[in-house]
């Protein structure tokens, strides 16, 4: 029986051994000690060529844009990440053109707004090492890490081209016989998460969906924050069944208002779709596409600029407004 | 002329299957729009969840994204993907909503390429997303999706989300959950289902003004065709009334015509 089960083709790009991971917390400085920085300061610390990245949040929503800018603006190479409902995300990283591998659930496209032309035209350049998985398949991979398991058993994927393509493999249940499909933990090198609010230490706090971002933090190894607000820690001990990341996993804090757009931010901000459209068409035509990542990223010094150059406080204002269904 | 374009026909038909008190997994566009309809007319104790971890909203309108604000506005819950997927794989999800750039006999749907050289895909579309996850898991697989020829293949050319794989009992061989596939597939020519034993698509409601040419001419593989089928019962007034002045008021899917 067990000759027959099968193994996906895939490329596993990153370490499943869990007493690696402790090894490497066991070192960690676990004092509660400021970490704030600079997003500049943060990605050349802690974003290094070659790196495995993921990113929190969901696509466009709650995502970490200030932090991809600035690995695109530092000339990030050969990353590895972790496709995990990226859309803007991996419009982003695409544009950059900042990583060889990747691990995709969904990628190349933006939902209901349509295909990123760019990230589609560097996934068909057949430069890119891509292992499939199911989006389930990634978030039970992150939370078989942040408990430390070196694998889970799961239901899905079985069957499929889907499994042919990913790295995991076929076992049958100890106690019921049953086929399942092992998923192997996934550690990042860095998580970068854009959060809610945060005190200087890193516990952080998100309103509405999580996502997989308790356990990316708990996976990786270095933890990048930027936040909406930084709160002072009597804030975050007033309702601490709010926090979601705890500040030991965390290497760098940086408030970043508007940190999402031109993403959603729950509860806050909605998406600028306008920009996100502009987006879609310019790529479309490989000058006009030049220009616009030359004016809304190389050229900004910081997140503050791109937000300026997109209408600044009168266009945040709308979107909170959008956000509160005023309009 | 009819009084409905396609789009408002599939997702009004699609709308109608979904039962008062069914847990429905939905993505954006289509399947969000037929289940806002089922819940506005005859299921007002439709639970809808989205994979990204809104549970159970009173949606405003509808979302752009799975994980956006509206998917928690006025919600029960704000979860994880882990989790929402857990309600998936424990059994508690009736309903899940796909859609595919291919689709084969036996329910099989194709989101990830185009072109035989998989390292070098002449198109590369977004892959499983959770759609795997959801055909695997929740008990009944719907698909909404315009018919022709070239999106209803012999062969896929990747199966990116099981239907029922080779057919018969290659699904439950393979592992996953039994009981659970392929459950309806509703085009704007017809409503199939699946043969019980074969697994084979089959047809079960013929739209007002179509024919079986129009089934065997707009897909590639052959589809069953009982002796007897029923003719779909056309929208009503209110549902058509339900879903363009309370569901898309904008005509951003119903546009789509």
């Amino acid at each position: 029986m067990s000759e027959n089960l099968k193994k996906g083709t895939g490329e596993l790009f990153t370490n499943v051994d869990p007493d690696k991971m402790r090894a490497f917390v066991r070192e960690k400085n676990k004092k509660m000690l400021s970490k704030i920085t600079t997003v500049k300061e943060a990605v050349e610390k802690f974003v290094s060529d070659g790196d495995y990245v993921a990113a929190g949040g969901f696509g466009g929503v709650r995502i970490p844009v200030a932090v991809i800018h600035e690995i695109i603006r530092q000339g990030r190479k050969n990353l590895g990440f972790s496709g995990h409902v990226s859309t803007h995300d991996c419009q982003l990283l695409s544009a950059g053109e900042c990583f060889d591998r990747c691990d995709a659930a969904y990628i190349v496209g933006l939902e209901a707004r349509g295909l990123s032309s760019n990230a589609r035209r560097v996934f068909q350049s057949g430069k890119i090492n891509v292992t499939e998985w199911s989006n389930g398949a990634l978030s039970w991979r992150f939370k078989a890490a942040a408990m430390g398991v070196p694998f889970l058993p799961i239901r899905s994927m079985l069957g499929t081209d889907t499994f042919n393509r990913s790295a995991a493999k076929e076992m049958l249940c100890p106690f019921t016989g049953k086929k399942v499909a092992a998923v192997p933990a996934l550690y990042p090198d860095v998580a970068i998460i854009h959060v809610h609010r945060a005190d200087i230490y890193g516990n952080c706090q998100i309103d509405g969906i999580v996502v997989a971002d308790d356990d990316i933090a708990k996976a990786a190894k270095k933890v990048i924050i930027t936040t909406e607000k930084l709160v002072d820690n009597d804030e975050i001990r007033r309702e601490p069944n709010r926090t979601v990341i705890p500040y030991w996993t965390v290497d760098a804090v940086i408030e970043v208002p508007f940190g999402s757009y031109p993403g959603n931010m729950p509860g806050l901000y909605f998406s600028d779709e306008e920009h996100l459209s502009e987006w879609l068409k310019v790529e479309k035509d490989e000058q006009l596409f030049k220009e616009f990542l030359e004016k809304n990223i190389h050229s900004c010094k910081n997140f503050s600029e791109y937000l300026e150059k997109n209408g600044g406080m009168e266009k945040m204002n709308k979107l909170i407004q959008q956000e509160h269904l005023l309009k | 002329m009819t009084r409905y374009n396609n789009m408002e026909l599939m997702i009004t038909i699609a709308a109608r299957t979904l039962e008062d008190g069914a847990i429905v997994l939905v993505g954006t566009g289509v399947p969000v729009a037929t289940a806002m309809l089922a819940q506005m007319t005859h299921a007002p104790d439709l639970t809808i969840l989205f994979e990204a971890g809104g549970v159970a909203p009173l949606l405003p309108t509808m979302p752009i994204s799975v994980g956006d604000s509206r998917t928690t506005f006025k919600s029960l819950k704000a979860t994880t993907m882990a989790e929402i997927m857990e309600f998936c794989q424990t059994g508690m999800v009736d309903y899940c909503f796909l859609g595919g750039a291919q689709i084969d006999k036996y329910g099989n749907l194709n989101s990830t390429i185009i072109g035989d050289d998989y390292k070098k895909p002449k198109t590369r579309f977004p892959g499983s997303g959770g759609a795997n996850d959801l055909a695997s898991l929740c008990w009944r697989t719907m698909v909404v999706t315009p018919q022709n020829d070239k999106r209803f293949v012999v062969k896929p050319d990747f199966i990116t989300t099981p239907g029922f794989l080779e057919g018969g009992t290659s699904r439950v061989d393979a592992g996953l959950p039994k009981d659970t596939g392929p459950y309806r597939v509703i085009t704007d020519i017809g409503v199939y289902g699946y043969h019980p034993e074969t697994k084979e698509m089959m047809l079960l409601s013929l739209h007002p003004g179509k024919t079986i040419e129009d089934v065997k001419a707009n897909s590639s593989f052959e589809i069953l065709i009982p002796e007897k089928y029923d003719m779909t019962t056309e929208p009503t007034d209110e549902e058509l009334e339900v879903l363009r002045e309370k569901v898309d008021p904008t005509r951003v899917i119903i546009g789509r015509g």
